[in-house]
């Protein structure tokens, strides 16, 4: 089978590849798993084409979504791509927390191959295709709007960056059902992921994946940073944007310069396995401290990509549910800059324990240190803006709340970590794997979770169901304390992580009390479902087309829920920090303009998906060393370029008479609607028109 | 569910097995250290846990009492109350890290009237070999030590990257292949302790653990006396069976042991090196 056709053709492809086979030939429960989740990929997604077929949704969705260029649309997508991939990653978690409980002194149900597999893929899933397409969504959606600009600067590069992350993730769910993911963890340290340990497919799929999302990834990063650079209205100067701006721009321009470094690790190990280099190798002058730096350039950066825009989200919530200008405006955009700066000075944090000397950690921790100032003064800013206010206990709300007091905890922890004499006792425990979650989790996702509901009823026109906002809310917050402090107490007792079984005891309450949070979280993320089904079923009851549900202060609130195609039936001008909260007060924010113009919007274009799609292909002919379709693929990406580089006729014109219908159909809702005062903001009596108080 | 009845009893059974229950001067430092930073962290966390939900239900929308001033949004005296006091805290924090840092380097050696016991540690998949060149002998996934005398352990991989974790005596370092890194422990009493590869290397990981036996002076060199005595040579058969990639079920003691082997498993990746 090494010579002739099959090898041609399939490349190293055999039928072991399957997890169907595999576990028709060794039936455990490790195989059955394996093969059960590949079935849910390939019954989902067959599941998913038919009802599609059946509701003759192809064509709407092709015309509407998926070739769609409008910012909002691709923001839309981004996260429910977040949404998919959050609840793979977070089943994983729980099956390993469930294999970890019942594996003290017991070999478990899940082998150490497919548990190692399992904290791969759940690892470099949270952060590239959860985290990372959940906040470029938010960002994708929200920046635009609240610049007062009609779209972002390059529309069909944000395109290609959806689609580009959407293949890699595919990437990853086709590893499931054919061949195996790395086990090398989301870092993916060589020379462990070197042909000589890991000779398999895994770490090329973690290769391909990753380089695929960091692509994306640097795009978006450009694209934004020019986008708030260029497109702000008129007025809208620097220091007028809503903080939310602020931490888009900072994490746009960390994009841009730590997504590099990743790229350049992954294409160096890229080179090693395909080419015979020899960067990090064990062999022939290699040195994998140099992976070590560079993966953790971006790595560390990588945080704050992900902790930042979650900072803008909260400055908007608690400022808006606490009725109250932000506190220290200046302040929280000094500190934001100066944590996206100082990010790229503390890296060797990751590695206190390679053995370099006591001056040099000495001032890699005090640099991890300083990022504390400003963090803290973050948070004492938010107080700030609750006091003297007029608080309101909103889903959104509660999240910003449990952030400020989980984060804090977390931060704790990251200075004890700081210290490299206590890094040497607790780095690669499972200490580091609470610190990290006490972060990510209260830091990200939290701030996320209160983007989503916050900014939902902008974008679909009806909000989301409150009670399970709350039980979800509730079940996130319980879920996390109880699934995480155990394994602060684990670390500290020198449990290792990614560990599929243990030895002591002595462990045994901790880890199940671990794994009962991690099923309360696998609740917390079914009652996010429940929600959105039963908010969908009420929607009528619950639509705020007026587009001001919650008495909003920045511009994207002075548009109808959802906004119209092309934003601004007329480019808003700015005055203030919050023109339309202060607009409300001063006069009438809903005055009709006198004239309305043409406006151009970018016409649909098909390049985005071809590239992601042939994109995706490429990689995984590269992955099975099928270089026919490897080569074929590259051509293809290269015709798509330049084919659309021949296209002249990409824009479309709204009509001035249609901009006029669709803004005065606007504003005759917003004239009905009885503006409701904040106490039954969350009641059916929410239309999207605020009362404002005299 | 009895399990979760019993934690407040039985929780803390796991923390005998860290730093908590430190056996030696440098776990020691550390456990110190911790207290002190976390004392110190209690004054930076508690303001905030205290304020957020005091500040947040005071000033909630129903309570009708307390001022509404929707426009303030500056005082420099509140300013100067959130930079200043954190950047005290941080250079304090900082001057201690730094000492600390030195004082626990692990390259450092540790003071004593004795020369410390030399030892070689190389990672394998998935085993520790741990050889004494002065004593020329080596064991595997144990680590013998004289109570009381520093013990010097230089290490090196012949395999992927790997971190040596003894959490009662002294913390982790890393050992990589053709290169050399070293930790300094010593035991200030009699005892077993855990030891572990705490980076993940593969198929045989979790069970990557060893004990690390401290004992009397006397007691150690009992123990020397024997495991020479044994004739059980660590020679090329053997060496080869123990760097194939396998998890052994008992730890070994080996009787003799050539004394280039470190430096031969360093040179393997370092000859191409150079
Ligand atoms: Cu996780
Ligand atoms: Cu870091």
């Amino acid at each position: 089978m090494t010579q002739g056709l099959w090898p041609a053709l399939l490349g190293r492809f055999d039928w072991q590849a399957l997890p169907f086979v595999r576990a028709w030939e060794t039936p455990t429960v490790s195989e059955i798993i394996g093969a059960g989740a590949a079935s849910i990929v390939i019954v989902g997604a067959i599941g998913l084409m038919a009802l599609l077929t059946y509701l003759h949704a192809w064509r709407y969705l092709w015309k509407e979504w998926l070739t769609s260029l409008d910012h909002k649309r691709i923001g839309i997508m981004y996260v429910v791509l977040a949404f998919v991939m959050l609840s793979r990653a977070l089943v994983e978690a729980v099956l390993m927390r469930m294999q970890q409980a019942s594996a003290i002194d017991a070999p478990g149900f899940v082998e150490p191959d497919h548990f190692a597999q399992l904290f791969s893929t759940h690892g470099s899933i949270m952060i590239f295709f959860m985290a990372m397409p959940f906040l470029t969504g938010v960002i994708n959606y929200v920046t635009p709007l609240q610049i007062g600009a009609r779209d972002v600067a390059f529309p069909l590069l944000n395109s290609i960056s959806l689609w580009l992350t959407g293949g890699a993730a595919g990437l990853m769910m086709v590893s499931l059902v054919i061949g195996r993911f790395s086990t090398g963890g989301w870092s993916g340290y060589p020379p462990y992921t070197e042909l000589a340990f890991s000779p398999d497919v895994g770490p090329d799929y973690w290769i391909w994946a990753v380089t695929l999302g960091s692509v994306a990834s640097t795009l978006t990063g450009l694209n934004f940073a020019t986008t708030i650079y260029k497109m702000r209205c008129p007025g809208m100067t620097l220091m007028r944007m809503p903080l939310f701006v602020w931490t888009a721009l900072c994490t746009s321009i960390l994009m841009i310069f730590a997504m590099p470094p990743l790229t350049v690790a992954t294409a160096l190990l890229a080179l090693d396995r395909y080419l015979g280099a020899h960067f990090f190798t064990n062999d022939l002058g290699g040195n994998m401290m140099m992976y070590a730096n560079l993966f953790w350039l971006f790595g560390h950066p990588e945080v704050y990509i992900l902790i930042l825009p979650a900072f803008g989200v909260y400055s908007e919530v608690v400022s808006t549910f606490s009725s109250k200008e932000l506190y220290g405006y200046t302040s929280l955009v000094l500190a934001t800059m100066a944590i996206a700066v100082l990010s790229f000075t503390v890296w060797v944090h990751h590695f206190f324990t390679m053995g370099q000397n006591a001056n040099l950690n000495a001032v890699f921790g005090i640099a991890t240190m300083t990022i504390g100032v400003p963090t803290g003064v973050k948070i004492y800013d938010w107080i700030w803006t609750m006091f003297r206010g007029e608080v309101r206990f909103t889903v959104p709300m509660l999240y910003s709340l449990a952030f400020m007091m989980t984060f804090v905890l977390g931060g704790f922890t990251g200075i004890l970590l700081a210290f490299p004499p206590l890094d040497y006792l607790v780095h690669n425990t499972l200490f580091l794997v609470a610190h990290f979650h006490n972060m990510l989790i209260p830091g990200t996702l939290y701030g996320m979770l209160a983007a989503y509901h916050y900014w939902f009823p902008k974008a679909f026109g009806f909000r989301l169901n409150e009670r399970w906002g709350r039980i979800s809310f509730g079940c996130w917050v319980v879920g996390f304390y109880t699934a995480f402090m155990p394994l602060y107490v684990l670390g500290a007792s020198g449990a290792a992580r990614r560990t599929q079984a243990f030895y002591e005891p002595a462990f045994r309450p901790w880890l199940y009390v671990a794994g009962v949070g991690a099923l309360i979280l696998l609740g917390a993320l079914a009652s996010l479902f429940v929600q959105l089904w039963i908010s969908i079923r009420d929607r009528d009851a619950n639509r705020v087309f007026a587009g001001d549900p919650w008495d909003g202060r920045g511009l994207e609130w002075s548009v109808s829920a959802p906004p119209p195609e092309f934003n601004y039936a007329v480019l808003p001008q700015v005055a203030a920090r919050d023109p339309f909260f202060d607009g409300k007060r001063a006069g009438d924010p809903y005055a009709a303009p006198a004239t309305y113009e043409d406006i151009e919007v970018p016409r649909n274009s098909m390049t985005g998906p071809v590239i992601g799609i042939v994109g995706a292909a490429l990689a995984f002919a590269l992955v099975w060393h099928i270089w026919w379709l490897a080569i074929l693929c590259a051509l293809g990406i290269v015709a798509a370029v330049i084919a659309r580089s021949f296209a002249r006729d990409v824009h479309r014109t709204v009509t001035a008479a249609e901009v006029a219908r669709i803004d005065r159909h606007w504003r005759a809702a917003v004239a009905e609607a009885k503006p409701i005062p904040r106490h039954i903001e969350t009641t059916s009596a929410n239309r999207g028109l605020a009362e404002v108080p005299a | 569910m009895t399990a979760l009845a019993l934690l407040p009893l039985g929780g803390c059974a796991a923390l005998k097995l860290g730093v908590v229950n430190h056996a030696g001067p440098v776990a020691a430092g550390q456990w110190h250290l911790y207290l002190i930073v976390g004392a110190v962290l209690v004054f930076v966390a508690g303001p905030v846990l205290l304020l957020v939900p005091i500040v947040a239900w005071h000033y909630r929308l129903a309570n009708k009492d307390s001022a509404f001033s929707p426009k303030w949004n500056f005082s420099w005296s509140l300013e100067g109350l959130i930079w200043i006091p954190p950047t005290g805290i941080v250079i304090g924090l900082g001057i201690l890290l730094w000492h600390y840092t030195h004082r626990l380097d692990p390259y450092r050696p540790i003071a004593s009237a004795q020369a410390p016991l030399e030892v070689q540690a190389v990672a394998l998949d998935w085993k520790w070999l741990f050889l004494y060149p002065d004593q020329h002998i080596a064991t595997v996934n144990e680590l013998d030590i004289p109570v009381g005398r520093p013990v010097h352990i230089r290490l090196t991989s012949g395999t992927v990257m790997q971190s040596l974790l003894i959490p009662q005596l002294a913390g982790q370092i890393y050992a990589m292949a053709g290169m050399t890194s070293q930790l300094n422990l010593e035991a200030s009493r009699a005892g077993v302790f855990r030891g572990e590869n705490a980076q993940f290397n593969g198929q045989g990981f979790q069970a990557e653990k060893f004990d690390v036996i401290a004992r009397t002076p006397a007691a150690f060199a009992t123990w020397v006396g024997r495991v020479q005595a044994s004739n059980h040579p660590l020679d090329a058969a053997a060496t080869a069976t123990i760097f194939r990639r396998s998890v052994l079920p008992h730890p070994v003691a080996f009787s003799a042991a050539p004394d280039d082997l470190f430096r031969r498993v360093l040179a393997r990746s370092q000859e191409s090196r150079r």
